[in-house]
């Protein structure tokens, strides 16, 4: 694991960091924007992250500090190397004018991927396949 | 034929070597000597460099009479862009329903 990528996204949104961090430590309410969860707000919790495509992501928790940090493990582990996935998922919450800026990084390592072969590269194929037509919308 | 990324990860693992890629995407073809010049290191000790990147679909090699020119070739770093682009991509989706919710729940 000497090499990792990182995948940075950053946004301000109009709330106060507060109402941020309630979303994102809340599991009702972690599952309306991101996942099913049974997640706890304290360091060493595991717990998982269900996927609406069937696939579960085992997580646990690295690092809270209220209102400013949060990061977990991000894990899909899987003996087919092309879907299996180690990272680290790591929320900073900052305040701003208009409210709270979020930054998500997502550093992670696969093992190993197997080459592209009818269009299912890795497990977050069907995931990301739902969300195209939002995603035509943002791009 | 595209190397998996994980080939591509341990070949740029290596701090020498990824100094010796990133020299040739700046620079254009080189040969070993020249390279070796920049490396620090030992030519023989360039050219097994060499080898592993070239094994990773990273350079190519060109034979001229005695000399071996290397050349970078950026797409092969393809797989790797892949999977930070959908991962950008998964967030933003994330974010947009995020703002969704920010907006249904009260203070």
């Amino acid at each position: 694991m000497s090499e990792v990528q990182t995948v940075t996204i950053e946004r301000e949104f109009a709330h106060p960091p507060g109402k941020l961090w309630r979303a994102l430590t809340q599991p009702h309410l972690i599952a309306e924007w991101l996942m099913k969860n049974d997640f706890v707000a304290e360091v060493g919790h595991r717990f998982n992250l269900n996927g609406d495509w069937g696939g579960t992501l085992d997580c646990e928790v690295l690092e809270i500090e209220p209102e400013r940090t949060l990061a977990y493990r991000w894990d899909h582990v899987n003996d087919n190397p092309a879907y299996d996935l180690r990272s680290v998922v790591r929320f900073t919450l900052e305040p701003a004018a208009g409210g709270t800026r979020l930054r998500v990084e997502q550093t992670g390592f696969r093992p190993e991927q197997k080459q592209a072969s009818g269009g299912a590269k890795f497990g977050w194929q069907n995931f990301m396949g739902k969300l195209d037509e939002l995603l035509g919308r943002i791009d | 034929m595209t190397p998996p990324p994980d080939l591509l990860l341990k070949s740029l693992a290596d701090p020498t070597r990824r100094a010796i890629f990133e020299r040739l995407c700046r620079d254009g073809e080189q040969t070993v000597g020249t390279l070796t010049a920049h490396a620090g290191v030992s030519q023989p000790a360039v050219s097994k460099h060499l080898g592993v990147l070239k094994a990773a679909g990273l350079v190519r090699d060109r034979h001229a009479g005695r000399q071996t020119h290397y050349s970078a070739q950026p797409a092969s770093l393809a797989p790797l862009r892949d999977w930070t682009r959908d991962m950008e991509r998964f967030w933003e989706a994330r974010f947009e329903d995020l703002e969704d919710l920010l907006k249904r729940m009260d203070q």
